[in-house]
């Protein structure tokens, strides 16, 4: 579905991608994990054409990113933030429609759309009249979901989506996530630096250091076989947390 | 429905302007009389005016225009047909001449201009340096030598006098007067300080009825630095032609009035407080016997006019400035390098001083409202254009590159995310920039524009508080309720999500 070959790309000098090849399957859960600033968020806006590859290419359904392909791929894909990117000035519902009222759906449509998108995210239909402002960050990352989902797009992207969240809120979401993936059968790609979500959420797991994909693959095979001791390290740090913490998941 | 207001409110003000734009044209035939802003000129304004009239010719006086350039460049202009100029005035300040030009050699070039000399009025208003006749007395200062001795002394000036050819810096190298303490304020107010003891000397019109009401001793001028100042009557040389009994009519005025009589007629307005147009009437009537009604127009009908050319000037040059200033703003947000050059030339505008701009703009857009409304335009475009500019790039990157991600092309990213976003930082500079406008648009009473700034300028002319507070008070009230109504609007146009982000 999403292909990236030979990707590099360099901010003020410093690589963020050093040379990424991935292959990201349809209709399964790709995550992409790994420290701060080792390129995985870098990389989900390489997808959306956020930003550019400095060398190599990027290509969505066999076909290249490129200023002329972007407008029409970017209604092929949904993209939701960490703190939702939601727009203040607007309602929950008219942040939700705007690009298909853009698009000039009719009203009937775009009613029918809305009911069955907050039905699916468990999105009180009341909320829709209510401004960002007025929602709980739950509450307002269910939004930004619907908002990705509106025009029913082949993918969807997601980067930290749950990572301003309190804990209990998050674990209800992971929950709801999981459910709305699997009913979907979407191509998602999901950033995070969870190792838990990564493995409750993911079909399988990319993890990434210095911009550069160590190894990818299902949790089980990255525990049974770590490709670098880097690999073992991290799956190490993050269970000590489980253990300690989240023991629930 | 809220634009659609809106673009209705737009449409009014650009018809009234338009129609307002078009009455200060006139009406082909009229014969337009000018007059500078101080009380002998608009008073003889009046007269040529009640002359003009008593031909049944269709006449209008544009009074108290500002100063000599504004008035000499409108007449060549054809903006005013005649006014009452000086000699004096002609042959430095418009010839820009060191030396006396005699009569002759002055209608030569008066000539070359198309512009006739008709004639004296009948009087000479020199230049002298006035002192208050006990403070002279006690100093024993009785010509403009005798202050030499007298470094300390304080000079208020009029500000038209300070930068004059004729005036003050040609006055001091003559004399080598070696006062450091000499400052540039409105004539009037010269006197006042003179009288309240702030000030020990400034220049007098030797018609100014102040003379005899503050008791005043006019130095002699013994090295006989002022030139001559006779009042002459001077008017375009189409006039023959295009209204020859006005003409006529006009003349009639030469030879009439002599200093005593302008001295009095001086004291009629200034010190018994009679409006210019009744003193000028009361005369008409006496010398003449021309009993003309005069053009009566009560305080309420007065008031109700100053408002509407305010609020047009206001109105107009705001809608301007809005629909220039905003796109203006968002070039400057998307393109960083051309919006710095952009944030530093209005800038600048700002920094130009209103009267400059406004005697800049009379060549193009003549007297009345159009340098007004132009003046009042450019000076409002640094706060909206700064205001858009900053609301455009103040939005969170996040935000940004939400919409880009959505697929909202970039028109649209505009119309519906960042405009909207920016609205409350945008109406706040509307509102910065309304509020200013209707404190600088007083201003434009100068070249003839009207507005509140006319009771002000009058009031400030003849000490009249109350003609002052005519203009001083509407005005200010004027500001608030363009205040409050800015922010009924921004509650009813911002979206409550951002309200408080806004506040």
């Amino acid at each position: 579905m999403l292909t990236l070959h030979a990707v590099r790309k360099t901010f003020q000098g410093k690589p963020a991608l050093d040379g990424v090849d991935l292959e990201i399957a349809p209709g399964r859960t790709t995550v992409l994990i790994g420290p701060s600033g080792c390129g995985k968020s870098t990389l989900l806006r390489l997808l959306i054409g956020l930003a550019e590859p400095d060398a190599g290419s990027v290509c969505f359904d066999g076909q290249a990113l490129s200023d002329a392909t972007i407008a029409a791929l970017r209604l092929r894909m949904g993209y939701v933030i960490q703190q939702g990117g939601l727009f203040p000035h607007l309602t929950a519902g008219a942040n939700v429609t705007l690009m298909a009222e853009q698009l000039g759906w009719d009203a009937e449509r775009i009613r029918q759309r809305l009911a069955q998108l907050s039905d699916l995210t468990h999105f009180p239909r009341d909320g829709l009249a209510r401004y960002p402002s007025e929602l709980s960050g739950g509450q307002n990352q269910r939004v930004a979901l619907m908002r990705a989902l509106m025009l029913d797009p082949e993918v969807l992207l997601l980067d930290e989506p749950l990572g301003a969240l309190d804990p209990m809120i998050r674990y209800e979401l992971q929950q709801d996530l999981k459910a709305i993936f699997a009913a979907l059968h979407k191509t998602v790609v999901l950033v995070t630096h969870d190792l838990a979500e990564a493995a409750f959420l993911g079909h399988r797991i990319v993890l990434m250091r210095d911009g550069r994909i160590l190894q990818s693959g299902a949790l089980a095979e990255m525990m049974a076989e770590p490709a670098e001791p880097f690999v073992e390290q991290f799956i190490r740090a993050q269970r000590s947390h489980l253990d300690l913490g989240g023991g629930e998941r | 429905m809220k634009r659609l207001t809106l673009d209705l409110a737009l449409a009014c003000l650009v018809v009234l302007a338009v129609t307002l734009l078009a009455g200060c044209r006139g009406e082909p035939g009229q014969v337009v009389i000018g007059s500078k802003k101080f009380t002998e000129s608009v008073i003889l304004g009046e007269m040529l005016t009640g002359l003009v009239e008593s031909t049944g010719t269709p006449v209008r006086h544009r009074a108290s225009l500002g100063g000599t350039r504004i008035l000499f460049n409108a007449l060549v202009a054809g903006e005013i047909d005649a006014y009452v100029e000086y000699t004096g005035t002609l042959s430095h300040e418009i010839m820009a001449r060191e030396k006396p030009v005699s009569a002759a050699e002055l209608r030569a070039w008066l000539a070359e201009r198309d512009i006739r000399l008709a004639g004296s009025i009948g009087f000479q208003n020199n230049y002298a340096l006035g002192m208050v006749e006990a403070r002279a007395a006690a100093l024993g200062i009785a010509s403009v030598s005798d202050l030499r001795a007298h470094p300390g002394l304080k000079l208020r000036l009029g500000s038209e006098f300070m930068d004059r050819a004729d005036g003050w810096p040609g006055l001091r190298d003559r004399y080598g007067l070696p006062q450091a303490d000499v400052r540039g304020v409105e004539h009037e107010l010269a006197y006042r300080a003179l009288g309240a003891g702030e000030a020990d000397v400034t220049e007098v019109y030797t018609t100014d009825a102040e003379i005899a009401y503050y008791d005043l001793r006019t130095l002699e001028d013994d090295l006989g630095y002022f030139p001559q100042y006779d009042a002459v009557l001077i008017y375009r040389a189409d006039l023959e032609a295009r209204a020859p009994e006005a003409l006529k009519a006009l003349k009639r005025g030469l030879g009439a009035i002599d200093v005593e009589r302008m001295v009095a007629l001086n004291a009629a307005a200034k010190v018994e407080g009679r409006s210019e147009a009744e003193v000028a009437r009361a005369f008409l009537r006496e010398a003449f016997a021309l009993d003309l009604t005069p053009s009566g127009e009560g305080m309420p009908a007065r008031l109700a006019r100053y408002s509407l050319e305010h609020l047009v000037l206001v109105g107009v040059s705001l809608a301007a400035a809005i629909s220039v200033a905003v796109p203006l703003g968002v070039v400057a947000a998307y393109r960083r390098r051309l919006g710095q050059v952009v944030l530093a030339v209005v800038g600048i505008l700002q920094t130009i001083p209103a009267l400059a701009l406004l005697v800049v703009m009379i060549p193009f857009f003549g007297i009345g409202a159009g340098p007004a409304l132009v003046a009042l335009f450019l000076y409002s475009l640094l706060p909206i254009v700064r205001n858009t500019h900053a609301g455009i790039t103040g939005i969170p990157a996040a935000l940004r590159e939400s919409a880009e991600a959505l697929g909202l092309p970039p028109a649209a990213r505009l119309r519906r995310i960042e405009l909207p976003l920016a609205l409350p930082t945008i109406l706040a500079g509307i509102k910065t920039a309304a509020v200013i406008n209707v404190g600088a648009a007083t201003l434009g009473a100068l070249v003839g524009a009207g507005g509140y700034g006319q009771p002000i300028l009058t009031g400030i002319r003849l000490d009249d508080t109350a003609l002052i507070l005519e203009g001083a008070i509407p005005s200010a009230l004027f500001a608030l309720s363009v205040q409050w109504l800015f922010e009924r609007a921004e509650r009813a146009v911002v979206p409550r999500g951002i309200r408080a982000r806004a506040s």
